[in-house]
């Protein structure tokens, strides 16, 4: 223990807050709700492959729990049929 | 129709089975017909806790596994009347809780009462999910403390994936009470702060209960808090959270019992 850690002793509350802020950003989009996620990541990508073709390592799904509200964010990457592939379905 | 509320938390040793007791007899006292279920098989304390541990003929799992009826388990407490105490068995494991029959009891509970309080185990298993299963109302149980905030952040995951209303697509009803809190110490940066652990859980406080010696003082009796000394500064807090669960809007404030100071002077000098 030296001088500066007696003045440090008044902020222990504030360094566990942003620890846990940090730790639980992480959790929160690791572990959490991983259920959730990985149910909303299947399921969208079953009606999304209805329709058009999709990479199953195209798409991700986050999900991010905020103080009035939570977002959730999908990403999914959708190829561009190239010019030769357009004249043949046509 | 009865209200269905899980005392959660994740973490052990926050004040569950303290909060289920006094908030239980604290909505008794208001005249509401409330049975308080220990979740905790193998570890049962609620009895203890509410000085019925001598009153205990049969349990939760005898009543799931049919070899008693459901009026055979429910102990009354003997100074409200409108308040029972539904066991865990200490000698089974939780395996012995299944779905199903832990459903058929909640059903009979839910006829029976206006309020049925689910003591969870600490944790995140089967009787920790089971506990939580059939709430439409949580109270998550928190320490101003780094681990217990984690857990809470984990048990409100829980809470919005593993039970039937969220299943449903509903939301179950959930509220923070934070334990042990000590506004001196929040104050000179020593603790997380209420708005601290607000900010981060993001879910409504439903109360804030002052750290106390009346906690130990009331488990050491045998009574919940808030029936042993309703005027200590735990019980008004309890009190004040029970008529926000029947949908009082009160000011939120954090009592003390340091106005006692000369009360308590007198009455250690008389003893």
């Amino acid at each position: 223990m030296n001088v500066f850690s007696l003045f440090r002793r008044r902020g222990s509350a504030p360094v566990a807050r942003e620890r846990l802020q940090l730790l639980l950003a992480h959790e929160r989009a690791t572990v959490g709700r991983s259920d959730l996620v990985s149910i909303l990541r299947e399921e969208i990508l079953a009606v999304i492959a209805k329709h058009v073709t999709v990479d199953r390592d195209k798409i991700q799904v986050k999900m991010e729990r905020g103080g009035s509200v939570s977002t959730l964010e999908v990403d999914i990457e959708i190829r561009t049929p190239s010019q030769a592939e357009l004249a043949l379905s046509a | 129709m009865a209200k269905v509320m899980v005392v959660t938390s994740g973490k052990g040793g926050v004040g569950k089975t303290t909060s289920t007791a006094a908030l239980g007899a604290a909505l008794a006292q208001g005249g509401q017909n409330v049975v308080v279920v220990d979740f905790d098989v193998g570890l049962r304390n609620l009895d203890l806790v509410m000085g019925a541990e001598r009153r205990v003929v049969y349990d939760l799992i005898n009543v799931v596994q049919g070899d008693a009826k459901l009026a055979q388990a429910l102990i009354r407490d003997k100074r409200l009347d409108t308040l029972s105490i539904l066991p865990a068995s200490q000698t089974r494991d939780k395996d012995a809780l299944t779905e199903e029959g832990v459903a058929r009891v909640m059903a009979e509970l839910e006829e029976k009462f206006d309020w049925v309080i689910c003591d969870s185990p600490a944790g995140i298993e089967r009787g920790a999910t089971l506990a939580m299963r059939h709430a439409e109302i949580a109270v998550v149980v928190t320490n101003p403390e780094v681990s217990s905030v984690r857990d809470s952040d984990r048990i409100i995951g829980l809470l919005d994936s593993k039970t039937i209303k969220a299943e449903k697509g509903e939301r179950v009803d959930k509220h923070l009470l934070l334990t042990r809190y000590d506004p001196a110490r929040a104050q000179r940066g020593e603790m997380l702060t209420v708005e601290d652990v607000l900010e981060i859980l993001s879910i409504p406080l439903l109360g804030i209960i002052p750290e106390s010696e009346e906690v130990l003082k009331a488990s050491n009796m045998g009574s919940p808090v808030t029936l042993s000394n309703a005027a200590s500064a735990p019980a008004r807090a309890y009190h004040d959270a029970a008529r926000r669960l029947m949908g009082e809007t009160l000011k939120m404030v954090v009592p003390n019992d340091k106005k006692r100071f000369f009360g308590k002077l007198f009455t250690r000098r008389a003893a």
